[in-house]
Protein backbone atom coordinates (compact mmCIF):
# COMPACT_ATOMS: atom_id res chain seq x y z
CA UNK A 1 0.00 0.00 0.00
CA UNK A 2 1.25 3.18 -0.95
CA UNK A 3 3.00 5.70 2.18
CA UNK A 4 0.18 8.62 0.97
CA UNK A 5 -2.65 6.48 1.14
CA UNK A 6 -5.08 7.80 3.77
CA UNK A 7 -5.65 6.08 7.47
CA UNK A 8 -9.29 6.02 8.28
CA UNK A 9 -10.67 4.33 11.42
CA UNK A 10 -14.79 3.75 12.09
CA UNK A 11 -15.32 3.50 15.87
CA UNK A 12 -18.66 1.50 16.54
CA UNK A 13 -19.70 2.52 19.81
CA UNK A 14 -23.80 1.78 19.46
CA UNK A 15 -25.75 -1.24 19.99
CA UNK A 16 -26.91 -2.74 17.45
CA UNK A 17 -31.21 -2.72 16.00
CA UNK A 18 -31.91 -0.12 18.40
CA UNK A 19 -31.18 2.43 16.40
CA UNK A 20 -30.20 2.52 13.00
CA UNK A 21 -26.65 3.75 13.18
CA UNK A 22 -24.69 0.20 12.95
CA UNK A 23 -26.88 -0.72 10.26
CA UNK A 24 -26.32 2.23 8.20
CA UNK A 25 -22.64 2.75 9.65
CA UNK A 26 -21.82 -0.65 7.66
CA UNK A 27 -22.82 0.55 4.65
CA UNK A 28 -20.10 3.73 4.65
CA UNK A 29 -17.52 1.25 5.48
CA UNK A 30 -18.68 -1.13 2.72
CA UNK A 31 -18.31 1.91 0.28
CA UNK A 32 -15.33 3.13 1.54
CA UNK A 33 -13.66 -0.04 1.20
CA UNK A 34 -13.58 0.35 -2.58
CA UNK A 35 -11.70 3.09 -2.23
CA UNK A 36 -8.12 3.99 -1.74
CA UNK A 37 -7.90 4.28 1.84
CA UNK A 38 -6.75 1.90 4.85
CA UNK A 39 -9.72 0.99 6.81
CA UNK A 40 -10.21 -0.36 10.31
CA UNK A 41 -13.03 -0.55 12.40
CA UNK A 42 -13.18 -0.77 16.50
CA UNK A 43 -16.31 -1.80 17.89
CA UNK A 44 -16.15 -0.15 21.81
CA UNK A 45 -18.80 -0.20 24.76
CA UNK A 46 -21.94 -1.66 23.10
CA UNK A 47 -21.10 -1.60 19.75
CA UNK A 48 -19.20 -4.93 21.08
CA UNK A 49 -22.98 -5.91 20.67
CA UNK A 50 -23.17 -5.44 17.04
CA UNK A 51 -20.15 -8.32 16.80
CA UNK A 52 -22.09 -10.91 18.89
CA UNK A 53 -22.55 -14.24 17.01
CA UNK A 54 -25.67 -15.50 16.45
CA UNK A 55 -27.89 -12.36 15.56
CA UNK A 56 -31.47 -13.05 14.34
CA UNK A 57 -33.44 -10.44 13.53
CA UNK A 58 -36.45 -12.02 11.59
CA UNK A 59 -39.02 -11.44 13.97
CA UNK A 60 -38.34 -7.81 14.54
CA UNK A 61 -38.87 -7.73 10.50
CA UNK A 62 -35.71 -6.14 9.87
CA UNK A 63 -32.86 -7.01 7.96
CA UNK A 64 -30.06 -7.11 10.44
CA UNK A 65 -26.55 -7.45 9.16
CA UNK A 66 -24.96 -10.44 10.83
CA UNK A 67 -24.50 -11.64 7.19
CA UNK A 68 -22.83 -8.36 5.87
CA UNK A 69 -20.41 -8.67 8.94
CA UNK A 70 -19.59 -12.22 7.71
CA UNK A 71 -18.34 -11.26 4.58
CA UNK A 72 -15.95 -8.31 5.55
CA UNK A 73 -12.88 -9.95 4.60
CA UNK A 74 -14.01 -10.28 1.25
CA UNK A 75 -14.31 -6.50 0.99
CA UNK A 76 -10.92 -6.63 1.99
CA UNK A 77 -12.06 -5.25 5.82
CA UNK A 78 -9.43 -6.97 8.19
CA UNK A 79 -8.22 -4.54 10.60
CA UNK A 80 -11.45 -5.01 13.03
CA UNK A 81 -10.93 -4.79 16.52
CA UNK A 82 -12.57 -5.41 19.72
CA UNK A 83 -11.75 -3.40 23.13
CA UNK A 84 -11.47 -6.16 25.26
CA UNK A 85 -12.49 -4.39 28.44
CA UNK A 86 -15.73 -3.39 26.43
CA UNK A 87 -16.34 -7.37 25.56
CA UNK A 88 -15.58 -8.53 28.78
CA UNK A 89 -17.66 -6.03 30.72
CA UNK A 90 -20.66 -6.94 28.49
CA UNK A 91 -20.20 -10.92 29.57
CA UNK A 92 -18.66 -11.61 26.45
CA UNK A 93 -15.65 -13.57 25.31
CA UNK A 94 -13.74 -14.54 22.09
CA UNK A 95 -15.33 -17.36 21.79
CA UNK A 96 -18.93 -14.71 21.01
CA UNK A 97 -17.45 -12.85 18.13
CA UNK A 98 -18.88 -13.60 14.90
CA UNK A 99 -16.47 -14.37 11.87
CA UNK A 100 -16.05 -12.11 8.95
CA UNK A 101 -14.36 -13.96 6.74
CA UNK A 102 -12.07 -16.77 6.52
CA UNK A 103 -7.87 -17.07 5.50
CA UNK A 104 -7.41 -17.14 1.42
CA UNK A 105 -4.75 -20.04 2.25
CA UNK A 106 -6.24 -22.20 5.50
CA UNK A 107 -10.01 -21.13 4.95
CA UNK A 108 -9.58 -21.08 8.90
CA UNK A 109 -12.57 -18.31 9.64
CA UNK A 110 -11.49 -14.98 11.07
CA UNK A 111 -12.67 -12.92 13.84
CA UNK A 112 -12.02 -9.53 14.97
CA UNK A 113 -8.76 -9.40 17.03
CA UNK A 114 -9.39 -8.74 20.72
CA UNK A 115 -6.99 -5.71 21.88
CA UNK A 116 -6.62 -3.37 24.81
CA UNK A 117 -7.58 0.17 25.03
CA UNK A 118 -4.12 1.49 25.26
CA UNK A 119 -3.62 -0.41 21.41
CA UNK A 120 -6.75 1.18 20.37
CA UNK A 121 -5.65 4.85 21.53
CA UNK A 122 -2.18 4.15 19.72
CA UNK A 123 -4.08 3.27 16.74
CA UNK A 124 -6.58 6.21 17.16
CA UNK A 125 -3.69 8.89 17.01
CA UNK A 126 -2.43 7.69 13.62
CA UNK A 127 -5.71 7.94 11.75
CA UNK A 128 -6.12 10.70 9.72
CA UNK A 129 -9.93 10.82 9.91
CA UNK A 130 -11.89 9.29 12.57
CA UNK A 131 -16.04 8.45 11.62
CA UNK A 132 -17.99 7.16 14.53
CA UNK A 133 -20.50 5.40 14.53
CA UNK B 1 -6.25 13.90 19.04
CA UNK B 2 -8.92 16.32 20.36
CA UNK B 3 -12.23 13.81 21.74
CA UNK B 4 -15.29 15.34 21.34
CA UNK B 5 -18.29 14.26 24.50
CA UNK B 6 -21.78 15.44 24.24
CA UNK B 7 -23.59 13.54 26.65
CA UNK B 8 -24.01 13.80 30.10
CA UNK B 9 -21.85 11.86 32.41
CA UNK B 10 -25.18 11.51 34.75
CA UNK B 11 -26.89 9.38 32.03
CA UNK B 12 -23.93 7.90 29.65
CA UNK B 13 -20.64 6.77 29.96
CA UNK B 14 -19.44 8.43 27.17
CA UNK B 15 -17.14 10.61 28.70
CA UNK B 16 -15.80 7.75 30.87
CA UNK B 17 -15.19 5.35 27.79
CA UNK B 18 -13.19 8.74 26.30
CA UNK B 19 -10.99 9.10 29.29
CA UNK B 20 -10.10 5.84 28.81
CA UNK B 21 -8.59 6.29 25.07
CA UNK B 22 -7.36 9.26 25.65
CA UNK B 23 -3.32 9.85 25.65
CA UNK B 24 -1.17 12.00 27.51
CA UNK B 25 -1.73 15.89 25.73
CA UNK B 26 -4.80 14.62 24.09
CA UNK B 27 -7.62 17.50 24.54
CA UNK B 28 -11.47 16.67 25.44
CA UNK B 29 -13.89 18.87 24.56
CA UNK B 30 -17.51 18.73 26.10
CA UNK B 31 -20.08 20.49 24.40
CA UNK B 32 -24.05 20.15 24.04
CA UNK B 33 -25.00 18.18 27.08
CA UNK B 34 -21.73 17.16 27.80
CA UNK B 35 -20.68 20.42 29.36
CA UNK B 36 -22.95 19.00 32.17
CA UNK B 37 -19.46 16.91 32.82
CA UNK B 38 -17.61 20.50 33.66
CA UNK B 39 -19.43 21.61 37.21
CA UNK B 40 -17.75 21.38 40.24
CA UNK B 41 -18.94 19.58 43.04
CA UNK B 42 -21.39 16.86 41.64
CA UNK B 43 -20.93 13.05 41.31
CA UNK B 44 -18.82 13.38 38.07
CA UNK B 45 -16.28 16.03 39.18
CA UNK B 46 -13.86 13.76 40.15
CA UNK B 47 -13.99 11.71 36.58
CA UNK B 48 -13.20 15.06 34.98
CA UNK B 49 -10.53 15.69 37.90
CA UNK B 50 -8.71 12.28 36.78
CA UNK B 51 -9.25 13.23 33.30
CA UNK B 52 -7.21 16.84 34.02
CA UNK B 53 -4.67 15.29 34.97
CA UNK B 54 -3.35 14.22 31.67
CA UNK B 55 -5.38 15.71 29.46
CA UNK B 56 -6.83 19.66 29.05
CA UNK B 57 -10.52 19.66 28.86
CA UNK B 58 -12.44 22.55 27.28
CA UNK B 59 -16.23 23.10 27.78
CA UNK B 60 -17.85 25.18 24.58
CA UNK B 61 -19.56 28.70 26.24
CA UNK B 62 -22.52 28.60 24.22
CA UNK B 63 -23.73 25.08 25.41
CA UNK B 64 -22.39 26.79 28.97
CA UNK B 65 -24.82 29.34 29.57
CA UNK B 66 -27.64 27.86 27.65
CA UNK B 67 -27.45 25.51 30.92
CA UNK B 68 -26.73 28.36 33.17
CA UNK B 69 -23.10 26.58 34.20
CA UNK B 70 -21.50 28.72 36.35
CA UNK B 71 -18.91 26.50 38.78
CA UNK B 72 -16.88 24.59 37.02
CA UNK B 73 -14.16 22.11 37.61
CA UNK B 74 -11.22 24.39 38.45
CA UNK B 75 -8.73 24.35 35.00
CA UNK B 76 -11.72 23.77 32.70
CA UNK B 77 -10.89 26.23 29.86
CA UNK B 78 -14.23 27.56 28.54
CA UNK B 79 -13.77 28.48 24.92
CA UNK B 80 -16.22 29.56 21.54
CA UNK B 81 -16.88 28.14 18.49
CA UNK B 82 -13.56 29.83 17.05
CA UNK B 83 -11.79 28.08 19.66
CA UNK B 84 -13.33 24.70 18.54
CA UNK B 85 -12.23 25.39 14.84
CA UNK B 86 -8.67 26.08 16.43
CA UNK B 87 -8.59 22.83 18.40
CA UNK B 88 -9.53 21.38 15.61
CA UNK B 89 -6.94 22.91 13.40
CA UNK B 90 -4.01 21.26 15.87
CA UNK B 91 -5.77 17.61 16.33
CA UNK B 92 -7.65 15.44 14.20
CA UNK B 93 -10.71 14.34 15.69
CA UNK B 94 -12.89 11.53 17.35
CA UNK B 95 -16.51 12.32 18.46
CA UNK B 96 -17.89 9.93 21.54
CA UNK B 97 -21.19 9.95 20.14
CA UNK C 1 -7.20 24.28 6.28
CA UNK C 2 -9.66 21.97 4.76
CA UNK C 3 -12.88 20.68 6.98
CA UNK C 4 -15.13 18.45 5.98
CA UNK C 5 -18.30 18.21 8.01
CA UNK C 6 -20.90 14.82 8.96
CA UNK C 7 -24.37 15.60 10.57
CA UNK C 8 -26.37 12.22 11.91
CA UNK C 9 -29.35 14.07 13.26
CA UNK C 10 -32.36 15.84 12.16
CA UNK C 11 -33.11 19.53 13.08
CA UNK C 12 -34.76 20.84 16.28
CA UNK C 13 -35.07 17.13 17.53
CA UNK C 14 -31.42 17.20 18.29
CA UNK C 15 -28.53 20.03 19.10
CA UNK C 16 -26.15 18.12 16.36
CA UNK C 17 -26.95 20.47 13.38
CA UNK C 18 -27.01 23.66 15.93
CA UNK C 19 -23.50 22.63 16.84
CA UNK C 20 -22.18 22.23 13.30
CA UNK C 21 -23.90 25.09 11.89
CA UNK C 22 -22.00 27.20 14.10
CA UNK C 23 -18.39 25.33 14.23
CA UNK C 24 -19.20 25.75 10.72
CA UNK C 25 -19.45 29.71 10.52
CA UNK C 26 -16.43 30.14 12.66
CA UNK C 27 -14.54 27.92 10.33
CA UNK C 28 -15.68 30.30 7.36
CA UNK C 29 -14.94 33.37 9.63
CA UNK C 30 -11.28 32.10 9.75
CA UNK C 31 -10.59 31.55 6.17
CA UNK C 32 -10.71 27.49 6.38
CA UNK C 33 -11.72 25.82 3.10
CA UNK C 34 -14.96 23.51 4.19
CA UNK C 35 -14.35 20.77 1.83
CA UNK C 36 -18.40 19.80 2.12
CA UNK C 37 -20.84 19.10 4.86
CA UNK C 38 -22.67 15.30 4.20
CA UNK C 39 -25.82 14.86 5.75
CA UNK C 40 -26.43 11.07 6.77
CA UNK C 41 -28.57 9.33 9.21
CA UNK C 42 -31.74 11.19 9.98
CA UNK C 43 -29.79 14.11 9.14
CA UNK C 44 -31.15 14.20 5.74
CA UNK C 45 -34.07 15.87 7.40
CA UNK C 46 -32.14 18.88 8.11
CA UNK C 47 -32.56 20.24 3.74
CA UNK C 48 -36.15 20.06 3.26
CA UNK C 49 -38.20 22.99 2.59
CA UNK C 50 -41.08 21.53 3.99
CA UNK C 51 -40.41 22.92 7.15
CA UNK C 52 -42.05 25.87 8.42
CA UNK C 53 -41.00 26.17 12.11
CA UNK C 54 -42.49 29.51 14.28
CA UNK C 55 -41.45 32.71 13.12
CA UNK C 56 -39.46 33.17 16.18
CA UNK C 57 -37.22 30.05 16.00
CA UNK C 58 -33.99 29.77 13.53
CA UNK C 59 -35.29 28.56 9.98
CA UNK C 60 -32.80 25.38 9.98
CA UNK C 61 -32.96 24.43 6.50
CA UNK C 62 -32.91 28.09 5.11
CA UNK C 63 -29.58 28.23 7.38
CA UNK C 64 -28.06 25.21 5.54
CA UNK C 65 -29.34 26.50 1.92
CA UNK C 66 -27.61 30.19 2.70
CA UNK C 67 -24.57 28.33 3.19
CA UNK C 68 -24.95 26.63 0.36
CA UNK C 69 -25.31 29.83 -1.51
CA UNK C 70 -21.74 30.76 -0.43
CA UNK C 71 -20.27 27.71 -2.53
CA UNK C 72 -19.87 25.17 0.26
CA UNK C 73 -21.07 21.81 -1.26
CA UNK C 74 -23.74 20.20 0.64
CA UNK C 75 -24.73 16.53 0.19
CA UNK C 76 -27.42 14.66 1.40
CA UNK C 77 -26.51 10.99 1.55
CA UNK C 78 -28.84 9.58 -1.25
CA UNK C 79 -29.12 5.99 0.44
CA UNK C 80 -30.15 7.76 3.80
CA UNK C 81 -32.76 10.35 2.13
CA UNK C 82 -34.43 7.70 -0.14
CA UNK C 83 -35.52 5.77 2.89
CA UNK C 84 -36.49 8.69 4.55
CA UNK C 85 -38.32 10.09 1.94
CA UNK C 86 -36.53 12.81 1.17
CA UNK C 87 -35.99 13.32 -2.74
CA UNK C 88 -35.09 15.93 -4.80
CA UNK C 89 -38.37 17.86 -5.29
CA UNK C 90 -38.34 18.52 -1.34
CA UNK C 91 -34.92 20.18 -1.05
CA UNK C 92 -34.02 23.83 0.13
CA UNK C 93 -31.63 24.75 -2.82
CA UNK C 94 -27.76 25.17 -3.00
CA UNK C 95 -27.98 21.25 -1.17
CA UNK C 96 -27.52 18.07 -3.32
CA UNK C 97 -28.43 14.42 -3.39
CA UNK C 98 -25.37 11.75 -4.15
CA UNK C 99 -23.50 9.04 -2.48
CA UNK C 100 -21.46 7.48 0.28
CA UNK C 101 -18.98 8.11 -2.19
CA UNK C 102 -19.04 11.71 -1.55
CA UNK C 103 -18.26 11.11 2.22
CA UNK C 104 -16.08 8.99 1.82
CA UNK C 105 -13.91 11.53 -0.86
CA UNK C 106 -14.35 14.36 2.35
CA UNK C 107 -12.71 11.97 4.43
CA UNK C 108 -10.10 11.11 2.52
CA UNK C 109 -9.78 14.76 1.10
CA UNK C 110 -10.25 16.88 4.16
CA UNK C 111 -7.46 17.55 6.46
CA UNK C 112 -9.88 17.34 9.00
CA UNK C 113 -13.38 15.21 8.74
CA UNK C 114 -15.56 16.54 12.35
CA UNK C 115 -18.70 14.59 13.10
CA UNK C 116 -22.05 15.69 14.77
CA UNK C 117 -24.43 13.87 16.42
CA UNK C 118 -26.17 11.99 18.69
Amino acid sequence: MAEDVKKIMFTVRKPPHGSIYVYEGLEVKLIMAAYDADISVVFIDDGVFAVKKGQDTKALGIKGFAATYGVLVDYEITKVYVDRQSMESRGMSEEDLLVIGEDEDTEEPITPQVVDSDEIAAMMAEQHNILAF
Amino acid sequence: MLHTVNKSPFQNTSLESCIRFTLPGDIILLLEDGVFAAQVGTSKSDLLESAMKKNEVYALEADLKARALTNLVPGVKITDYAGFVDLVEKHSTHAWL
Amino acid sequence: MKLAVCIYEGPYNHEASDSAYHFIQAAVQKGHEIKGIFFYHDGVYNVTKLMEPPQDDRHIANRWAELGATGIDIVVCIAAAKRRGIVDEVLVPNVRISGLGQLTMMAIEADRLVVFGD
